[in-house]
């Protein structure tokens, strides 16, 4: 049992890397509200475009959307870390982390609120412009107040998977929380500063479940 | 023009580099083969534990569930892969990364159907019971049934999840279609393995990405 405890438990080497893994909440945090602000307003903008009803413009959207659905964010990131640099883009780890998350992000965000926009009935449309609106008056004032109340749930839901990403970007060499927790295993040679990854990863996601859990009971998709 | 193809769809290397993409293909399926079953098989148990009678079951799925749902998929392997040697038992990566899939995906896969059981009207235990059937037989044949049918889409989406989390295996060197191709990427300083592998992912899941926009669209309208 003592064992068990200095491997894994270690307090003298948990002292030790506290300070790492803090910096690295910080930049986890950061990185996640970076994320979630760029990619969810993302989605939000392509959404409306899609309402517009342009041929050639919809195809594009929707090219993209399924795209970033499709693959792994792990493969994405990957690739503009590690392979745009070879036609002369370069980007630093955590821009291409920000970049990464924020379009797959906004390609989830996108379908939810299109479903969204979608499941307002036609006649909506037709009385708020038939009354005077124009496109961007009715879709402010009449169609988006119903169409977003719906995808409250879907969103909350998908903005916490994407911020629990943010552990990915340890692969392209951010300083993140389990970026800082291999790194100090590595030194020490001792599991307990992944034990100290796994405690400061439940204290900011713990609340995130439950506010998951709340938020999903309170604006569900059904009524 | 001429640098983005020899970059990244470079002919020649991607001819010596579709071996190896197809052995790394394979284990990518193999693994979603593994994961997936046990996922569900371990979400049922879970469902079934929190929708149960027993108070100290119901809570010790929540405790289960909110704990693994926490923790980013990422940090659960790394701390499995590095952890576990440390306790007398070093198993091979592929082992790793199931035990891993295990944990993380049957909490996600448990929420899912604790909502489908939880769909399903109370009358239709009770009318089974009445018919004869004992409390097994009844969720047998009666209350899981209607469950899995009434979260079919949402199955979808954390399956299509899952295998696109696969891709994480790479970190500890499973040699699955990613780690193949960084593997081919780096031998031959070109991106276009990377990039291959990329629209293999995308050729895999475009059909299950589809497929969800269709029950999105149609959760939607029929309302």
């Amino acid at each position: 049992m003592q064992g068990l405890i200095d491997t894994f438990f270690n307090i003298a080497v948990m002292a030790q890397y506290l300070p790492k893994v803090l910096e690295g909440m910080v930049i986890t945090v950061l990185l996640a509200i970076a994320v979630v602000l760029t990619g969810l307003a993302l989605g939000f903008v392509l959404a409306v475009v899609r309402s517009a009803g342009l041929r050639v413009v919809n195809v594009l959207i929707v090219l993209f959307a399924d795209v970033f659905r499709a693959v792994p964010p792990l493969v994405i990131l990957i690739t503009i870390y590690f392979a745009l640099p070879t036609v002369g883009l370069r980007f630093t780890g955590f821009e291409s982390a920000w970049i990464g998350l924020s379009l797959v992000l906004a390609a989830f965000a996108e379908e939810v609120i299109w479903a969204g926009i979608l499941s307002v009935p036609r006649g909506q449309w037709e009385a708020a412009r038939s009354s005077g609106l124009g496109f961007a008056q009715a879709m402010r004032l009449v169609i988006l107040p119903q169409a977003l109340r719906l995808t409250i749930a879907p969103l909350t839901s998908r903005a916490i998977v994407i911020t629990k990403n943010t552990a990915l970007a340890s692969v392209v060499a951010v300083g993140e929380i389990l970026y800082q927790a291999q790194a100090a295993y590595s030194f020490s040679y001792n599991p307990s500063p992944l034990t100290l990854g796994a405690i400061a990863y439940l204290v900011l996601f713990i609340p995130l479940v439950w506010l998951g859990r709340w938020v999903e009971t309170r604006f569900a998709w059904k009524r | 023009m001429e640098a983005l193809i020899s970059g990244f769809f470079n002919l020649q290397i991607l001819t010596e580099a579709a071996p190896y993409l197809a052995q790394g293909l394979a284990m990518t399926l193999m693994l979603s083969l593994v994961a997936v079953p046990l996922g569900l098989a371990g979400g049922l148990a879970l469902a079934l534990a929190s929708t149960s009678r027993s108070r100290l079951l119901r809570w010790s799925a929540v405790v289960y569930t909110d704990l693994f749902r926490a923790f980013p998929p990422l940090v659960l392997l790394l701390f499995v892969a590095f952890g576990l040697p440390f306790l007398g038992f070093k198993p091979p990566a592929f082992i790793a990364v199931a035990i891993a899939f295990l944990l993380n995906t049957s909490s996600y896969y448990g929420e899912i159907l604790r909502a489908g059981i939880e769909s399903v009207p109370g009358g239709q235990h009770e009318a089974a019971r009445a018919t004869g059937l004992g409390r097994w037989q009844s969720l047998r044949y009666v209350i899981v049934p209607q469950a899995v049918r009434n979260v079919v889409p949402d199955l979808i989406s954390n399956t299509l999840e899952v295998v696109k989390l696969t891709s994480i295996a790479s970190v500890v060197a499973l040699p699955e279609l990613l780690y193949t191709a960084r593997q081919v990427q780096s031998v031959t300083y070109n991106a276009s393995p990377v990039i291959a592998a990329g629209l293999i992912y995308l050729v895999l899941l475009w059909p299950l990405v589809r497929l969800l926009s269709r029950y999105e669209r149609q959760a939607v309208s029929i309302r």
